[in-house]
């Protein structure tokens, strides 16, 4: 369990970062906080023969508020995020998906943008990243480019990023007034994988859902959008039957599969419940909030 | 005399653990040592085309790679002598057969698990080792392989060991009273199946070894993760031929053993053979990864159990056919499948019994004890059944208990059975009612459905007995040190269970000298030479008692040596505190640390004949073992829309005679529950089809952490044993025993109506979802809305 020989890098610039990674291309992974590649490494089931550590780069530790999002840097810690009260009153799924991120102690280490660029179709980053309609600023040899998080994760720990590529920032919408959200897990002990998870952001209005943003965690090869459920609840009261509705509806489209922990047919039906339980809690809280703005 | 038994001393162990000035075999490095990394099979069962290792040799910082061949006439096969052992009166009692087969250190010619050894690679370091063992080219020829031990024994199985017609290890058949007679006279007949999975122990520190060749003498002095040195000393010096005496195996610090370390593995052998052929001390520290494959895992049986009964409840006989899975190489015998059949019907009274028991080898990992040792395993078969039981008669589970337990009046209470021992079983002392009436006070006081929140609860129960203190001896060597110090040696060598406390307070006691000043050394082969080592909860009884002998020898010599130097007659002397003083108090006193000094050979005045050192050492052969006992009960709360279990409180009711230190005791009891509640909810090895290891890191084979860690009360009924001077019982293992049975039957309780049949354990949301929807009840279609098992 000893990592195989490797050159250890620490670009003081995304542009000394991105030289590196178009030096080496494949042969190099960008080192966040390495909560997930270093394990693999000590396995060798991972084996870059060069690491570029992002953590160090002036201006990636950041996070800032412009124009109607919030800008998180590739060197924030997901501890970092979790701290933030604004951040946290801004985008209130995020906040009620950190804590269900493994352990405070790997929150510590762990970036938001390294589980982006990881992409574990288990983890709760991705899903709101893609309920969030995020976007992803991603530098590399060919310039700047922006993607949008719907159609960033592709298939098993497979993104839109290019081997000489660099996530360097994460863009999070401001959630409008009115909103709350939730984020439910079903893990075998807390802080694990999720067998299912479902985050839920709700804006209401009068008792009326204006937006819903929903995504499920753990039952497919990618975080999965829970559009059907969306459809079904926007400019719809929040009621037991809608949301009933809406969980069975997004729950039929998933497509998830079987490992040790859950046979895919379980994992439809805790997506199922999980997303119930989601949607009213973020109902709730979007009423109490709208309450307290108005 | 007995002022410091009984009390909770603070462990003197922890201080340097927790500063972190522990030495565990890692922390150990000899000038020059070079380091060791296993090429492991990844096959089930192969042949071995070749294995070209040209290139390894030559990478960068490699020092040696050997294979199978290369060891070939260079170490002994390792041949398990346990695994051969019947005695007698087992035999007769039950037919038992044993049949043993070697198990090469590394195997030239086939594979037989995944995992096992096929060549080592000696490095300047480990990350070196693991490079050069990617250029091993290993060419293997699959062979039919076969993991189910049922499917092991069936006609036509892929055999593991060819050298045999059939897969069958050992097998026995125990029968009294008149079973077939029981089941037709009986009211009610329960019959179930349940299987106990396979667990892989996990202590914190994996197993490893340093070995080092004495420059001077030749002595080969091995470090190891051990709980048995001396027997690993004695294996050694059979498959390296050398003797004994040029072999020093010590345990350092060791972190947790829980049984698997209690075997001798392949590792055991290679690295020290390897500190003598390349000639720099050789480490070798299991990662993690090798720890699931190839250090021995435990449990794993099926069991075909029948219950008959009258009306009321009154269990007339039971009736049971297990399957034990050995895994590839049958290394221990009786050990565990044997400790099945003797605590089966645990503290139940039991007339009629015939159980039958046959263990097949597969190709697997090694199964051998793991914390209970064969008796979780029966636990979880009759308790589970039990309940079943008092469902089918209409009463409540602990009631049915109640009802055939064995009467306080009825001790000691002889079984029938033979013990594994060769001796007649004889539950020596025990209040199983009482057990079971303080386990019930502690869950009935609450209304527990408003913990619940809108989840179903269940209260389930698990009462056991456990053979503590098995022989066949243990050593204790105690010296007078200057200064008035006792050093105590004992081949018991510790992996946590705070030896530096309670045989210091068992020491102290019996010799009359300060808790400060006894010193405790376990685990060197250098400290005293025979010994037997800390497993099956035997060490308080076997060696605490071995230390309460030597040390009343040592009193008496301590008091023969101060009445030759005061000219008193040593039993008008008595030694308190540390100090030798007349018992009429009318005459000079003598601190032990100045009769010390008078009697060293520098002192020109010491007496004539006096002794120049003040030492004794005494065996402890135990005789029968003492039976500990327990009920446990679990309360659980089940969310039957996503199968997630809490448990919202577990009690534990404990009889371990009499407790030296019950803070010490606690923890043990409390270590042994969070092991079984792993067992119970979250740990299990799993092997695909073809024998590969599907649980192979943390992330699938799940540990309890201090997160699922519940609530959990516990109180003593101290019965202490009439069979050793202590009046102690060993308590290592109770623990671990009870809270798969309990907390399966309390899960079962929660779903009772739903038609819910708990048959094996880890209850996972998906395994208990897959029990409700198999018992034709769905709590979740409907329920829980506003149930948040894990809200942000």
């Amino acid at each position: 369990m000893k990592p195989s020989p490797v050159t250890y890098h620490a670009p003081a610039t995304v542009a000394e970062a991105v030289g590196l990674l178009a030096e080496h291309g494949d042969d190099a992974k960008v080192l966040g906080g390495g909560q997930s590649l270093l394990p693999l490494m000590n396995l060798r089931l991972a084996a870059p023969a060069r690491l570029v550590d992002v953590t160090r780069i002036d201006g990636l530790g950041a996070i800032e508020r412009r124009d109607g999002a919030f800008e998180l840097g590739a060197a924030v810690r997901q501890a970092q995020a979790e701290d933030d009260a604004a951040l946290a009153a801004a985008c209130p799924l995020l906040a009620a998906a950190l804590p269900h991120i493994a352990h405070r102690e790997i929150r510590n280490a762990g970036t938001v943008c390294g589980s982006l660029a990881h992409g574990d179709a288990a983890a709760e980053l991705p899903a709101v990243a893609l309920a969030l309609d995020a976007e992803l600023v991603v530098h590399g040899p060919r310039g700047v480019r922006t993607v949008a998080a719907d159609g960033f994760f592709r298939s098993f720990l497979e993104t839109a990023l290019e081997p000489d590529e660099l996530l360097a920032v994460v863009r999070l919408p401001v959630a409008p007034p009115g909103s709350g959200a939730a984020f439910h897990e079903l893990a075998r002990r807390a802080g694990d994988f999720a067998i299912a998870g479902v985050g839920a952001q709700l804006t209401m209005r009068d008792g009326t859902v204006t937006e819903a943003r929903v995504a499920c965690i753990g039952v497919g090869a990618a975080p999965v959008r829970a559009r059907a459920a969306e459809q079904a609840l926007a400019g719809g009261r929040a009621d037991e039957r809608t949301i009933a509705q809406a969980a069975r509806a997004a729950a039929a489209e998933l497509e998830p599969s079987e490992d040790l922990h859950a046979s895919a047919a379980f994992r439809r039906h805790a997506a199922e419940t999980l997303m119930r339980r989601a949607l009213h809690e973020a109902a709730a809280r979007a009423e109490s909030n709208g309450r307290e703005a108005s | 005399m007995s002022e410091l038994i009984g009390r909770s001393v603070p462990r003197v162990e922890d201080e340097r653990l927790l500063r972190g000035e522990g030495a565990y075999v890692d922390d150990l490095h000899p000038s020059g040592c070079s380091e060791a990394a296993f090429l492991r099979s990844p096959q089930a069962h192969a042949r071995i085309v070749s294995i070209d290792v040209e290139e390894a040799r030559s990478a960068p910082g490699v020092i040696a790679v050997l294979t199978g061949a290369d060891l070939a006439g260079e170490l002994e096969p390792m041949v398990f002598q346990i695994a051969r052992v019947v005695p007698e009166t087992v035999r007769a009692s039950t037919g038992a057969v044993s049949r043993v087969h070697p198990m090469p250190a590394i195997p030239a010619d086939r594979a037989t698990y995944v995992g096992q050894p096929l060549a080592v690679v000696v490095a300047e370091s480990r990350y070196l080792a693991e490079d050069a063992l990617e250029l091993i080219e290993l060419e293997l020829e699959p062979l039919p392989a076969v993991v189910d031990p049922e499917a092991a024994l069936e006609p036509g199985a892929p055999l593991v060991e060819p050298e045999w017609e059939d897969n069958l290890a050992l097998e026995y058949r125990y029968r009294r009273g008149d079973v077939d007679a029981a089941f037709e006279q009986a009211a009610v007949v329960v019959e179930e199946v349940f299987h106990s999975h396979r667990h892989v122990a996990s202590p914190i520190e994996t197993r490893g070894v340093v070995a080092t060749v004495d420059p001077l003498d030749g002595t080969l002095a091995v470090s190891a993760s051990t709980q048995t040195p001396h027997q690993l000393r004695d294996f050694l010096a059979g498959a390296l031929r050398r003797a004994p005496e040029t072999l020093r195996v010590r345990a350092p610090d060791v972190g947790g053993g829980f049984g698997p370390k209690g075997a001798i593995y392949p590792e055991d052998l290679v690295i020290p053979y390897l500190a003598t052929r390349v000639g720099r001390p050789v480490k070798w520290i299991e990662d993690r990864s090798e720890h699931f494959a190839a250090t021995t895992h435990g449990r794993e049986q099926v069991h075909r159990i029948a219950l008959a009964a009258d009306a009321d409840g009154r269990i007339l006989a039971v009736r049971d056919s297990i399957v034990h899975n050995c895994g590839a190489y049958h290394t221990l015998g009786l050990v565990v499948p044997y400790n099945t059949l003797t605590h089966l019907i645990g503290p139940y009274d039991v007339p009629a019994v015939d159980v039958r028991l046959r263990a097949a080898i597969t190709n697997t990992g090694v199964v051998a004890p793991y914390r209970g040792a064969g008796r979780p395993e029966a636990v979880f078969a009759m308790e589970r059944a039990v309940t079943r039981l008092a469902r089918a008669v209409g009463i409540d589970a602990a009631e049915l208990r109640a009802r055939n337990l064995i009467a306080p009046e009825a001790m000691p209470y002889a079984t029938g059975m033979i013990y594994r021992d060769g001796t007649e079983q004889v539950y020596d002392s025990g209040d199983y009612p009482k057990l079971l009436a303080r386990a019930r006070a502690l869950v009935e006081e609450e209304p527990w459905a408003e913990r619940a929140a809108g989840r179903r609860v269940g209260v389930g129960y698990a009462a056991y007995v456990e053979g503590t203190g098995v022989g066949p001896f243990e050593s204790a060597a105690l010296t007078v040190l200057g200064g008035g110090r006792v050093r105590v040696a004992t081949g018991a060598s510790s992996q946590g269970q705070s030896h530096r406390t309670t045989l210091a307070q068992i020491a102290a006691d019996a010799l009359g000298v300060p808790f400060e000043r006894i010193e405790v050394v376990g685990g060197d082969t250098a400290a005293i030479a025979a010994g037997f080592g800390t497993i099956a909860s035997r060490s308080l009884v076997v060696a605490g008692n071995a230390v309460a002998k030597a040390a009343a020898e040592l009193r008496a010599a301590v008091l023969d040596a101060a009445g030759s130097l005061l000219g008193a007659p040593p039993e008008s002397l008595t030694l308190a505190d540390g100090t030798i003083r007349p018992l009429d108090g009318d005459g000079p006193e003598l601190p032990l640390a100045d009769l010390a000094g008078a009697l060293s050979p520098f002192n020109p005045r010491r007496p004539a004949g006096a002794p120049t050192e003040l030492h004794a050492k005494a065996i402890f052969n135990p005789g029968p073992v003492t039976y500990a006992a327990g009920v446990h009960a679990a309360v659980v709360a089940v969310d039957p829309a996503t199968g997630a279990v809490e448990i919202l409180r577990y009690a534990v009711s404990h009889d371990c005679g009499r407790p030296v230190n019950p803070a010490i005791a606690e923890g043990q009891v409390l270590g042994g529950v969070m092991q079984g509640i792993g067992g119970a909810l979250y740990e299990e090895l799993v092997y695909d089809p073809d024998g590969q290891l599907r649980t192979g890191s943390f992330m699938d084979y799940l540990l309890p952490t201090a997160g699922e860690m519940p609530e959990i009360r516990l109180v003593h009924v101290d019965c202490p044993t009439p069979l050793n001077p202590l009046g102690v019982k060993g308590l290592g293992e109770g623990g671990a025993i009870g809270p798969p049975a309990a907390i399966a039957n309390a899960v079962e309780d929660a779903l009772a109506d739903l038609g819910v049949v708990v048959r094996a354990c880890p209850l996972t949301p998906d395994r208990v979802r897959a029990l409700i929807r198999a018992g034709g009840g769905d709590g979740g279609a409907t329920a829980g809305a506003g149930a948040t098992e894990v809200a942000a």
